[in-house]
């Protein structure tokens, strides 16, 4: 038998109060991450991949409910006490977020803000977390590290502030990070290098990944397994590779095929209507209106979690359409 | 966020104008009346608000003199009632000053945009941070005391309020497409002013307008009260609330309180008719 | 010569010419000021001589006074007496106007330092309760609501009638003697004074908490397992700061104009009401030097803000 996951989330439901109802943000939510394994959600923005690592931070704003489980090493993470949810935040889990310009306090120094979750949770004193921030920023590669701390967030680029952000995560040898679009809002050119940085990081510490991303070739590229999302659901999970060579759902082939390809030049055919967020849609699936394949009980029926080859995949006609996709996807 | 004078005053606008449809049929209803009072309120007094009785002086409120009289037995409500036209007629005139300068000018730095409405832009700034009443007192200083220094002084000190508004919207319309295809039709920047910009700003004006005026009426009783614009004996709102100061020793509260309640409540249902028009013409930021 | 373009040189500039604008504003104010009452109406050799005085004495007097000068040149002599302290003596009282001033300004200093206290201790206090609270929001901008829309002069009434008439807790008017008792005679001016700009300040202050509290940069912060407490010091409060400090000068500043009304509505005798009662007076001398003491106290408080502004917000020290 296999070990119990480091991180699970299990029938995760989010509603927001709005105008006096409510909304579905995400529906029926499961995920796992072994440890020491890269996991990647992957999906359009407002497919709420955000909204469930916000849930397993526990950082959802006010007016949201998470219903469901979230385990974190056994422990329920939506259960937990002020001191333990400290401990979980601040020793067991990072979270790297998209825009390090808006995730870091301008009035303060960047020392200021390397130091203060450890130093304020107890784990180190200012010296010694400065003296580890130091050795950090060398290994991700931030010359002059003892300047840069006396620095304020706008006197760096955008690519050195993402790696003052790397920097933070580490600092407290959590288990387990969630990236959440850690490079979509730099420049292109440093993007890559940022990437690099992070995964070269994760796999020296054996950390964990939870890599949230809209972009599924990079998710592949980087991660072990993948969850795709759509519409506030995960439409398949399955090994990286796997999925990215012969997707079986309908909504992933239709990801892979909008991608550019420089080995030939054809037209790219983009999924057609827009993307619909998880309250829009109605009782069936909730990607019936944009899929190719879909029939009558598409429209009526919400399509169950179907395991097959190994993966996890919710579609009505996955075994139908399987060989129709590969056609299409070559 | 850039603070000012004027940026309370922009969150207090936002709050009233988030108090919805209820607000704006009372505001409405309430500033109609006290203007209403303004026109034809002389007329309506019971007795001659000037008319001294001193064997009816100090009076409490009764069948004969509903609000009681004053020191010298004038009849209160009397007062009261005459006194709202030149309580009115200040502001009025204020805003009318305020309106006028502040349009053109927002309207000529928007039109020329770039360093003219960098220094436009400037200038007000400087204004936002001229005490109104110091102003209006100094004023009076230099042109004597009475109807007039004050109100050209607070006409000044109110331009800022009125040229900001009136400039971010008057920017927006500027850069729109019809004004361009105007000037290459060949029509002056007189006429396109006069005939697209200024009508274009019109909703934003009178909501900054109303706003203002009550601002306006509790600055200009002000200086009433401190002796320096509209005088003694002649009724005015500021005047009374002067005039009832001394009476407040005696525990007889009725003529500074009734001109204070009525200054009061002229503030704020123009406050707030002021911030429920502007959320509805649409020129917000 | 080369500029500096370290941070620290941006700064310097920045503060440097700050304090040249708040100079050269102060300049100007006693200028327009100067010039303005030079040309009111009022004849100041028969306000000092009387009706009667003869030709003779009243030529003498224009002399004395160098009321034949030109008016530049009249308000050089008057600013370089001014800068030595010296602005000259009352028409009415014929006192040294430095003389009439001194003494009233020890009162308005603590009339304004005492309603400064009320604005930013209960203006700052309850607009972090708004800001931070849904309930007590609603209660802070129903107080905010009802502060400003009721003008100082028309509240001053109120606390007269309520705390010195009714109840006899305070005086109702005057300035006493001591340090106590003027504190006593001018709590009831400090609270009206301070109604308009506290309510100002704390819905700021409710604005900018609000606004705060819901940054990216907080949530990084909650994220990491930093305490509350810590998380709203170091960075709700210490952000929303700027703004609030801002507001808060601004308040202070305009108190500061704002005796002028409330030193008149209780009596009490402090540079606001000297300038009214001479401006009723027609005595200029007195009226250009309470003017100008005004115009410097307001400029010296909003530079000051100025600059702490550069202080607190490392981003207003880079660009310049």
């Amino acid at each position: 038998m296999t070990p119990a996951p480091l991180f699970r989330i299990q029938d995760l439901h989010v509603r927001l109060r709005h105008r006096g109802g409510e909304r579905t943000l995400v529906r029926e939510v499961s995920l796992s991450v072994r440890s020491g394994q890269s996991v990647g959600l992957v999906g359009e923005s407002g497919s709420g991949k955000s909204v469930s690592i916000k849930a397993a931070m526990r950082l959802l704003p006010r007016g949201t409910r998470a219903e469901g489980r979230i385990a974190f090493d056994g422990g329920d993470v939506l259960t937990l006490g002020r001191r333990e949810l400290a401990r979980y935040r601040s020793r067991e889990v990072a979270l790297i977020h998209q825009d390090p310009r808006a995730h870091i306090n301008p009035t303060r120094t960047v020392g200021a803000f390397l130091t203060e979750g450890v130093v304020h949770t107890g784990q180190m004193n200012r010296a010694e977390a400065t003296e580890r921030a130091c050795a950090l920023m060398a290994d991700v590669g931030i010359t002059d590290a003892a300047r840069r701390l006396h620095q304020y967030p706008h006197q760096l680029s955008g690519g050195l502030l993402q790696r003052v952000m790397i920097v933070a995560a580490l600092l407290p040898s959590p288990r387990l990070i969630f990236a959440d679009e850690p490079t979509t809002a730099l420049d292109v050119t440093v993007q890559s290098d940022v990437m690099a940085i992070l995964l070269e990081q994760i796999r020296e510490r054996q950390v964990s990944m939870l890599f949230v991303t809209h972009d599924l070739d990079l998710a592949a590229a980087v991660t072990d397994r993948l969850a795709v999302m759509y519409a506030g659901s995960i439409v398949e999970t399955g090994p990286s590779a796997e999925i990215s060579a012969r997707p079986l759902h309908p909504y992933t082939a239709g990801l892979l095929q909008c991608r550019p390809s420089t080995a030939e030049v054809k037209r790219l055919t983009a999924i057609p209507g827009r993307p619909v967020a998880a309250h829009e849609a109605g009782t069936g699936c909730s990607f019936a209106p944009r899929c190719p394949f879909a029939v009558e009980r598409c429209r009526a029926e919400r399509p169950h979690d179907r395991s097959i080859e190994g993966r996890t995949v919710a579609c009505h006609r996955v075994e139908e359409i399987a060989d129709r996709l590969e056609e299409r996807a070559s | 966020m850039a603070v000012t004078l004027g940026t309370a005053g922009e969150l207090t606008r936002r709050r009233f104008a988030s108090l919805g449809r209820p607000a704006l049929i009372a505001s409405t209803l309430v500033a109609g009346g006290l203007t209403l009072i303004a026109v034809i309120g002389p007329w309506i007094a019971p007795y001659d608000p000037d008319a001294t009785d001193v064997l009816a002086a100090h009076q409490g409120p009764g069948a004969r003199h509903l609000l009681g009289t004053d020191s010298l037995g004038r009849d209160i409500l009397s007062r009261a009632l005459a006194g709202a036209r030149l309580s009115f007629a200040g502001p009025a005139v204020i805003m009318l000053i305020s309106t006028i300068l502040g349009t053109a000018l927002a309207i000529f730095s928007a039109w020329h945009g770039g360093r003219v409405d960098r220094m436009v832009n400037r200038l007000l700034n400087v204004m936002f941070s001229v005490p109104g009443v110091l102003v209006a007192v100094l004023s009076s200083a230099v042109f004597g005391s009475g109807f007039w220094a004050p109100v050209l002084a607070l006409g000044v000190v109110y331009l800022p309020y009125m040229a900001r508004v009136v400039r971010s919207v008057a920017v927006r319309e500027r850069h729109r497409g019809y004004v361009e295809s105007l000037q290459l039709a060949g029509m002056s920047s007189w006429r396109i002013c006069l005939r697209h910009l200024v009508p274009n700003v019109l909703p934003i004006v009178t909501a900054q307008g109303t706003y203002g005026f009550g601002s306006a009426l509790a600055d200009f009783a002000a200086v009433s009260f401190l002796g320096l614009g509209i005088q003694p004996p002649a009724a005015e709102w500021g005047v009374m609330v002067s005039e009832g100061r001394s009476e407040l020793l005696d525990g007889a509260l009725q003529q500074s309180l009734s001109a204070g309640t009525l200054i009061v409540v002229t503030v704020v249902a123009f406050n707030v008719l002021g911030a429920q028009l502007s959320s509805r013409s649409g020129g917000r930021r | 010569m080369k500029r500096d373009h370290t941070p620290r040189g941006a700064a310097a500039r920045k503060i440097a010419a700050t304090v040249a604008g708040a100079g050269a504003t102060v300049l100007t104010a006693s200028f327009v000021i100067f010039a303005g009452l030079a040309a009111a109406p009022g004849d100041p050799v028969s306000q000092l001589l009387g009706a009667k005085a003869t030709d003779e004495a009243r030529a003498n007097m224009r002399r004395r006074l160098g009321l034949d000068d030109p008016l530049l040149e009249r308000y050089r002599h008057w600013l370089t007496e001014a800068l030595h302290g010296d602005f000259g003596i009352s028409l009415t009282s014929r006192q040294e106007v430095t003389d009439l001033v001194g003494p009233r300004l020890a009162t308005t200093f603590l009339l304004v330092g005492m309603a400064a206290l009320l604005v930013v201790v209960v203006g700052i206090g309850l607009g972090v309760v708004g800001g931070l609270s849904r309930r007590g929001r609603a209660v802070v901008s129903a107080l905010v609501g009802l502060g400003i829309a009721v003008p100082g002069f028309v509240a001053a009434n109120a606390l007269i009638g309520v705390f010195a008439v009714d109840l006899g807790w305070f005086p109702t008017y005057g300035s006493g003697h001591g340090l106590l008792d003027r504190v006593w005679h001018l709590t009831l001016p400090a609270v009206a004074l301070s109604i308009g700009y506290g309510a100002y300040v704390s819905q700021l202050t409710a604005a900018a908490v609000a606004e705060e509290s819901e940054k990216e940069y907080v949530m990084t912060a909650r994220g990491r397992g930093v305490p509350a407490g810590v998380v709203l010091r170091h960075h709700t409060l210490r952000n929303a700061a700027v703004p609030v400090l801002t507001a808060s000068g601004l308040a202070v500043a305009g108190l500061v104009a704002g005796t002028v009304v409330v030193e008149q509505m209780f009596a009490v005798d402090g540079v606001g009401a000297l300038l009214i009662r001479s401006i009723s007076s027609k005595d200029h001398p007195v009226v250009t030097a309470v003017s100008l003491i005004i115009v410097v106290a307001f400029v010296v408080v909003t530079t000051l803000i100025d600059l702490l502004q550069v202080a607190l917000d490392p981003r207003e020290r880079a660009t310049s």
